[in-house]
């Protein structure tokens, strides 16, 4: 039995798992990571438009800071999130982009003096400051008041994950390429590590840690058409739950970006229209403002990705042979600009559809982007149920999302994670001492070894590419961007059957070693369950709230479901998982639930809500002098390590 | 772009280590093309289809993470942003990218090779006071240009068609080649790095390093991101030979 010992085990080498491996590291304890492939190809080098952080240098973010952050990332999640994390994550946010800068990512800087800028359509003069010139400059997203979205052209994934990777290397961390962690190994309510499978040899060994995390990112490819990368199947989630122990937290929390291009799903950032790009119909009609008159095409991704899907309902869609999409134009911005700061978009353009984004319109439509829900964890990271797991980044529900995240949060939140998350996990390794029996081990890797062999010898059986693709076109059709109780009720039956089909999966090459198709065999399974807890978290969440929309319930309902849904999988038997709910609670949130301020408000609600905005009158009146820091600690003391705890300047603002 | 579906024909490189007694050959596959094809597609079409043991690597499918580097009828290039439709004759040979280790098929161990190449040239900011930078504060000024001429040179995907259509590099095993001399340019640009001259003479002054160049630039000819490769050769090179 191949047994590697370390004290802190890292599954996924993106910028969440490289981050918090640092981190360890930082602080003296071993850390290995474990990568499908080498770690600057993971999936945060897609990130294309930016990252969040209330620096407030460019003349546009002039008055930002942590507050109106937090106000629109919990505006951004209809309330779903976890306050104390979404605090957490604001304030850390200026430090993790700055330590990058250090680290050297190359950021775009403010450019002192005047600049010409596409603002609704028209092209203004701004004057940026020249005490700010040199510092890090920022764009406009949807959803945010500020501008607030950190980037180096439209290639901000690329060069965090290359900066990030870079240091990684530096310390001396190792990254085992092309190994899948198959099955968590656990007793007891402790999580020890992970059974191994290397992709290359087929070799299955234990790897054996204090603390395991993991930051595999998102379940897109539980969608048909997505705009993840296609290793984006949730295998890490999807091992947690199987440990039956550990909570996935609101699965059915999933994004769709309004911009994804048509037919193959792959995204052009949101900075296309936060730099002043539009939405056009099949008329050549700018659609957004008669919808949302206010942040028209930068209101919050779900609002225009429904908003775009009624449109194209109403018959206003141009049709395709790939069914009806919309257009993107960004031709107003002009050549200069998109060759500058919207170049892998007009590459992707003129590779994938053969067209010129300088003259040209793009044909997009919303496309599933990204999972809200994932491993849920406290907001050390740790699961609140499987002690030494720990979980970051989009693989996780740390819960700073809620049902719907804000562009430019989520590279944001895997750095900002990742160093809060990392310095738990430090400090896990110094509390805990690793106390493992090697039985526990060896009947983990003897199930593991004994499913593989099964697969290898079933004679005949289903196809597991075949069994995915059934799947997805569920998913698709099903448990998409609009929701109802039918076609949620018949996913759920149909998913039921494909989890029995996909317990006798058969293999037509039936080899140990590198093998497609056995990878393919070994997660499938794992993906259907993952589209159960959506589908069936989908189905008895008997509201909207954020990217969750049910036609047939479409107001938020606070009164019955402010709250997060906890999934398990205790009896691998079963055919469904088991879904509870906590509650989000009001009497603790430093922002009540209000409106979004997007079309009718409609919202039932909460009979605290009422209670928690009177005392909170009440404080604020009973410390008229006290700051914003000051009334922050009164309304939302936070839990976070000291290091993190220290202001943050601003230029002309200085600490206040 | 028509929606006849000619026929396509992919002649494709076949040999798996792992497999004893396996031996290399070229074996033809028949894929019907569908409007907007890609490799990526046709390449999954195949697998899915009919050869389940078909080896390959994707993660992005959208030509920004640098996994799919291969030789397409004779060229380096990535294969998930290549359309059929490109070919006149529907004939398309692949082959694994030369110049790194065979995992099967046309997968690569391009990994192994980048991290061996960051870690030789130290691929990252050298400051000896980076560890004293106060987060809370300020970030440190940088000029507008200089940050966008680095991310220029940084936006290298490390997907290793510039090693295969290295000639230098056939010929010198342990050979830089261009994406290491991009990623020390890279450092040299950025004023956060310390690093003098003389001391990047000691990581790239010699045969292996810029001076080894033949100046064949294949690298520049098949960068499929239009890297300057030419430019930065030349610039490291005078730099170069200008310390000692």
């Amino acid at each position: 039995m191949n047994i590697i010992y370390t004290d802190s085990l890292v599954i996924g080498g993106g910028l969440a798992g490289l981050r918090v491996a640092i981190a360890a590291k930082q602080r003296g304890y071993e850390s290995i990571i474990l990568s499908l492939m080498p770690a600057k190809r993971s999936h945060s080098a897609a990130a294309q438009g930016g990252m969040q952080a209330s620096l407030g240098a460019c003349i546009k973010g002039d008055g930002d800071d942590e507050d109106v952050h937090f106000a629109d990332t919990v505006k951004g999640s209809d309330w779903g999130c976890d306050q104390d994390v979404a605090r957490m994550f604001v304030n850390t946010s200026p430090k993790a982009i700055r330590q990058l800068s250090a680290w050297g990512v190359p950021w775009s800087r403010v450019r002192g003096g005047d600049r010409d800028v596409i603002i609704n359509g028209e092209k203004v003069t701004i004057t940026e400051k020249h005490d700010a010139h040199g510092l890090i400059t920022a764009r406009d997203f949807g959803g945010t008041k500020k501008w607030r979205t950190c980037y180096t052209s439209d290639g901000t994934g690329h060069t965090m994950l290359y900066a990030m990777d870079n240091k990684a290397i530096e310390l001396n961390i190792p990254v085992h390429e092309r190994k899948e962690a198959i099955a968590l190994i656990h007793d007891d309510g402790v999580c020890h590590g992970a059974v191994v499978r290397d992709l290359i040899t087929g070799e299955l060994s234990a790897y054996i840690a204090k603390a395991t995390t993991i930051a595999t990112g998102g379940y897109g490819r539980l969608y048909s058409v997505s705009t993840n990368a296609i290793i984006c199947e949730g295998i890490g989630a999807a091992i947690a739950l199987e440990t039956g122990v550990a909570t996935l937290g609101n699965m059915e929390a999933v994004q769709f970006h309004p911009t994804a291009i048509v037919p193959v799903g792959i995204l052009t950032t949101e900075g296309c229209r936060g730099d002043g790009g539009l939405l056009l119909d099949k008329d050549g009609y700018r659609f957004m403002p008669d919808y949302e008159p206010d942040k028209k095409e930068l209101a919050s991704r779900d609002v225009v990705s429904r908003r775009m899907t009624e449109h194209m309902r109403k018959g206003k869609g141009v049709p395709s042979r790939y069914g009806d999409h919309l257009w993107l134009d960004i031709t107003l911005l002009g050549r200069q600009h998109i060759e500058k700061n919207l170049r892998e978009v007009k590459e992707i353009c003129e590779y994938f559809l053969g067209i010129d984004p300088v003259k040209e319109y793009i044909p997009v439509r919303p496309t599933q982007h990204y999972s809200m829900g994932g491993v849920r964890t406290q907001a050390t990271g740790e699961s609140p149920t499987l002690q030494g797991l720990f979980s970051c980044g989009e693989a996780a529900c740390w819960d700073m999302h809620g049902f719907n995240r804000l562009g430019g949060n989520s590279v944001a939140e895997t750095v900002v994670a990742g160093m809060i998350v990392g310095e738990y996990v430090a400090d896990h390794c110094a509390k805990k001492s690793l106390n493992v029996s090697t039985t526990v081990i060896e009947h983990f890797m003897n199930r593991e070894t004994d499913k593989i062999g099964a697969l290898l010898t079933r004679e005949y059986g289903e196809n597991p590419f075949q069994l995915k693709a059934e799947m997805q076109k569920i998913m698709m059709d099903k448990v998409g961007i609009f929701r109802n109780g039918p076609d949620l009720e018949a996913a759920v039956e149909e998913l039921k059957l494909l989890n029995q089909r996909a317990k006798k999966v058969a293999l037509r090459n039936k080899i140990s070693s590198s093998n497609p198709e056995l990878v393919e065999a070994i997660r499938v399974p794992k993906m259907i369950k993952l589209a159960q807890c959506v589908a069936y978290g989908a189905m008895l969440r008997t509201e909207s709230r954020g990217a969750h929309a049910r036609e047939d319930y479409p107001e938020r309902n606070d009164r019955d479901w402010l709250k997060r849904t906890l999934t398990t999988w205790k009896d691998d038997d079963a055919d469904l998982p088991e879904i509870s709910y906590e509650d989000l609670d009001i009497m603790k949130m430093e922002m009540p639930p209000g409106s979004r301020g997007y079309g009718v408000d409609n919202t039932v609600h909460h009979p605290d809500t009422e209670k928690r905005v009177a005392q909170i009158e009440e404080i604020k009146k009973a410390n008229p002098t006290a700051d914003r820091h000051e009334m922050q600690e009164l309304l939302n003391p936070l839990e976070i390590p000291e290091k993190f705890k220290g202001r943050n300047e601003r230029i002309g603002r200085g600490y206040n | 772009m028509s929606d006849e579906g000619r026929i396509l024909r992919f002649q494709i490189f076949r040999y798996n280590p792992q497999k004893k007694g396996d031996k290399p050959r070229m074996v033809t596959y028949e894929v019907t093309e569908a409007p907007g094809m890609t490799i990526f597609i046709a390449l999954n079409d195949i697998r899915e289809n009919q050869d389940p043991s078909l080896q390959f690597d994707f993660i992005c499918r959208a030509g920004i993470c640098g996994s799919c580097g291969m030789v397409i009828n004779g060229a380096p290039d990535l294969a998930c942003r290549t359309l059929t439709s490109k070919f006149e004759d529907g004939e398309i040979t692949l082959l694994p990218l030369p110049g790194f280790e065979l995992i099967g098929d046309l997968s690569v161990n391009t990994g192994k090779f980048m991290r061996g190449m960051s870690e030789r040239v130290e691929s990252w900011i050298h400051d000896p006071d980076a560890d004293k930078v106060n987060y809370n504060e300020l970030e440190e000024r940088m000029d507008p240009d200089i940050m966008e001429e680095v991310y220029e040179l940084e936006r290298c995907v490390e997907c290793g068609c510039c090693i295969s259509a290295c000639a230098t590099k056939r010929m010198r095993p342990d050979f830089l080649s261009a994406v290491g001399f991009m990623r020390l340019a890279r450092f040299h640009l950025d004023p956060r790095d310390k690093r003098t001259d003389e001391e990047f003479y000691e990581i790239l002054g010699d045969d292996d390093g810029v001076f080894g160049c033949m100046t064949l630039l294949g690298c520049e000819d098949y960068c499929p991101k239009d890297l300057p490769h030419q430019t930065q050769i030349a610039f490291l090179r005078r730099k170069m030979a200008l310390v000692k």
